[in-house]
């Protein structure tokens, strides 16, 4: 007999508690099977997966949600929240629960799953790393617990992915248990209520919630200390636990703690800002490449200009990132899974606190001076919304390897000796200040957010120290390949988008003068390469620029950005470096013909050359500080955006974001151009 | 009677209740509830937060948190 194609397809929810292992239990069931979506209105993310079970040589397919870690059913945070309506909306039409439990740690992970129980769901208790209770020779009568709660229990090694076929087993032949832990009826509160009832009632009224919440808690918790006496049997001394206890006994020492933790960061940001530098050189040259055999191979013209300068300009915009991305995001995953995290986060609580920041915020912002991007999406470990909110925003203060660049040449003009009070040099002593500066006005805005937004939730700092573990290098692979896959399907849609608006507007023009240097232009393109005088390509290319709608815009904006002592010029290259601050020096280089983009050392000499009305250096120690403390607070970047648009789902934060970065950037330069001047 | 920042580090404690009912259903809920047994594991290096272990967790929380558990001394 072949195998049905008839499809049966089951739903399954997967719940637990938070560090139970049920990421790598959704993991081993999935495969790539995974998918990351939105739950409508929220923040958090959906992760969705599919497998099949074979029974009788029928297919059946499994569906796999896997829901956000929860303590209890009565949620504390918006991600609990967001579990708990999950499990009990009737459209979701969940068939079958399955319980992810550590089985070191089975008493609190039994809390939930008795309320679970009781809420007469198909279910399924799954003991996590069973391999580890073996270890530390923890037993547990598994017969005689699932005799008495009702419910199939199967053992998970998910490290070694033992147990998922009997899991599949028992999911597909789940039973509704027949015994109920804690009965509200019978304590009487509403009368004709069951528990399903009580737990969506309270879900809605917090004074409800608050009758029946301690008692209902405290009433398992003692059915559950039964039952662990029963069939649960651990030595009175944990190996494991005192192994970890020794290693706590460094890593939150009053000295070495930090030591640790300033080697952690140190490593993190070597990562980051050097580490991933090669890869992304890579990239970059493969999409240079690319974009040059096509502009040779296709016929010249709109088409070719857009593929090549727009969209394949676009994409290696996004292709970038991934490096920078998985590279954090492998270092996240492995100091979460071995349980550093929460130790890091115990040392720095009360460092970050005054700013309305987290211990978790640490990471973020240490790498934020790599990049903002993959630092935003690591704002994830921050459960408090607001104090995530808060990091969120404030990152993209921090001065980034970006802003490098637009530094190196400001600061190169600045100081052409590149000599700072006679001994010290310069870039080394400039950069530093404009670092020093990002923080200290990234945490004077987090303190004042801090009594700006406005919280429901409440802000525990009740959290697990969970014990160390070996981290597992597939489920951080999985983890960090779906990260990417975000960033490269969300956020890369709207880098794309904008990259090829700002490739219309610097290529395109309206007017008799615009359309003259235009085919002047296209006619010296068509010409080969050893015939064309390059000093002319380049003016005409300058000119181009300056009738183009960008250097209409420029010359729109040049009564604005007076005050801070910029020109037109400046104003071109501030309105096309606006989706990325490094294309200021490529601009830069274009608008004085320097020719050669790589080179700064030429666009110096150009800009040092150049004088103003007055015949004095146009770029004077006034406007280079202006323009450097202007590129150091202001957005310029789409890629931070379309990255706060992705995590916070709302446009309202990246327009708040940019509002007040362009506003901090245009009053600080405008102070800072006034008294230089 | 007293609370649980009035422990030292290592001591052993009984707990007694709560003064906050908000922060009770949360310590509750992670297994800290009136009758168990814990142990003051760890204390921040700045002072603040505490880590304690109970049910047998280690579970972390910040100095005013700690004060609303009310405990009585074991040896």
């Amino acid at each position: 007999m072949s195998p049905s194609t008839k499809n049966t397809s089951l739903k399954v929810a997967l719940v637990g508690n938070p560090n139970a292992g049920k990421s790598s239990v959704f993991n081993a069931l999935t495969g790539l099977n995974q998918k990351t979506g939105n739950y409508s209105g929220v923040t958090v993310d959906r992760f969705e997966g599919s497998t099949t079970y074979y029974y009788q040589q029928q297919k059946h397919e499994f569906k796999i949600l896997d829901l956000p870690g929860i303590y209890s059913l009565f949620p504390n945070s918006k991600d609990e929240e967001i579990a708990c309506k999950t499990l009990l909306d009737p459209n979701e039409q969940i068939d079958v629960v399955v319980i992810v439990a550590d089985s070191t740690n089975l008493k609190r992970n039994l809390l939930l799953a008795t309320q679970l129980i009781d809420l007469r769901f198909k279910t399924v208790l799954a003991l996590n790393m069973i391999d580890e209770a073996n270890a530390q020779n923890i037993v547990i009568d598994v017969a005689g617990l699932q005799e008495t709660i009702g419910v199939s229990i199967v053992c998970l090694d998910s490290r070694n992915k033992l147990g998922f076929n009997e899991l599949k087993e028992k999911i597909f032949s789940a039973n509704v248990s027949s015994s109920i832990f804690y009965d509200l009826n019978a304590s009487n509160i509403k009368s004709g209520f069951n528990y399903r009832n009580a737990i969506n009632e309270s879900l809605l009224d917090k004074t409800y919630r608050s009758s029946i919440e301690n008692s209902d808690k405290i009433y398992r918790y003692s059915v559950i200390n039964y039952l662990i006496t029963k069939f649960v049997k651990s030595p009175a001394q944990l190996n494991r636990k005192e192994i970890s206890a020794k290693i706590d006994g460094i890593t939150t020492h009053k000295i070495f703690g930090y030591l640790i933790l300033l080697m952690v960061l140190f490593l993190v940001f070597q990562f980051i800002f050097y580490i991933s530098e090669m890869p992304m050189a890579w990239i970059e040259r493969l999409f240079l490449n690319f974009g040059q055999l096509l502009s040779q191979q296709l016929p010249a013209g709109q088409l070719n200009d857009l593929l090549v300068n727009g969209v394949i300009a676009g994409v290696s915009g996004v292709i970038m990132f991934v490096p920078q991305i998985a590279f954090l995001f492998l270092f996240i995953g492995f100091l979460e899974d071995s349980g550093y995290m929460a130790r890091a986060s115990f040392i720095m609580d009360k460092v970050m606190r005054p700013f309305g920041l987290n211990g978790r915020s640490v990471i973020p912002l240490i790498s934020g001076t790599a990049c903002a991007v993959p630092s935003i999406m690591a704002t994830r470990s921050i459960s408090n919304l607001k104090e995530r909110l808060i990091t969120i925003f404030i990152l993209p203060l921090i001065s980034c390897s970006a802003r490098l660049p637009v530094y190196t040449l400001l600061i190169s003009v600045l100081y052409p000796k590149s000599v700072f009070l006679g001994v010290f040099n310069a870039k080394g002593v400039v950069l530093f200040m404009l670092y020093m500066l990002g923080f200290v006005v990234t945490l004077i805005t987090a303190f004042f957010l801090k009594r700006l937004v406005k919280s429901t939730e409440s802000s525990f700092f009740i959290m697990e120290l969970p014990v160390y573990r070996w981290p597992q290098l597939s489920s951080i692979s999985l983890m960090v390949y779906n990260r990417v896959k975000v960033f490269v399907t969300d956020a890369g849609k709207i880098i794309v988008a904008i990259s090829i608006i700002l490739w219309f507007l610097s290529s395109h023009g309206l007017g008799k003068k615009y359309n003259e240097i235009s085919e002047v232009y296209q006619s010296m393109k068509l010409l080969p390469s050893s015939k064309v005088n390059h000093e002319e390509l380049q003016k005409i290319e300058t000119l181009k620029l300056e009738y183009s709608f960008i250097g209409v815009l420029g010359k729109v904006i040049e009564p604005a950005i007076k005050p801070l002592g910029f020109d037109w010029k400046i104003g071109i290259a501030l309105i096309s470096s606006f989706a990325a601050r490094e294309v200021f020096v490529g601009t830069m280089a274009t608008i004085y013909q320097s020719g050669n983009t790589e080179n700064t050392e030429s666009i110096k000499q150009k800009l040092l050359k150049e004088t103003n009305d007055a015949g004095e250096p146009l770029y004077s120690a006034a406007v280079c500080w202006s323009l450097l403390i202007f590129y150091a607070f202001a957005m310029q970047c789409m890629s931070t955006m379309a990255v706060v648009k992705r995590e916070t789902k709302s446009w309202k934060w990246v327009i708040a974001q940019l509002t007040f970065m362009s506003g901090l950037a245009y009053c600080s330069a405008l102070l800072v151009f006034n008294l230089l001047n | 009677m007293i609370n649980l920042t009035q422990l030292q580090k290592g001591q052993k404690a009984l707990v007694k209740s709560f003064t906050s009912d908000v922060l009770s259903s949360k310590l509750i809920e992670m297994g800290c509830l009136p009758g168990e047994i814990l142990t003051l594991s760890k204390i921040a290096p700045l002072g603040c937060p505490l880590a304690v272990r109970v049910s047998g967790y280690e579970l972390s929380m910040r100095r005013e948190e700690a004060a609303c558990v009310l405990i009585e001394l074991v040896n």
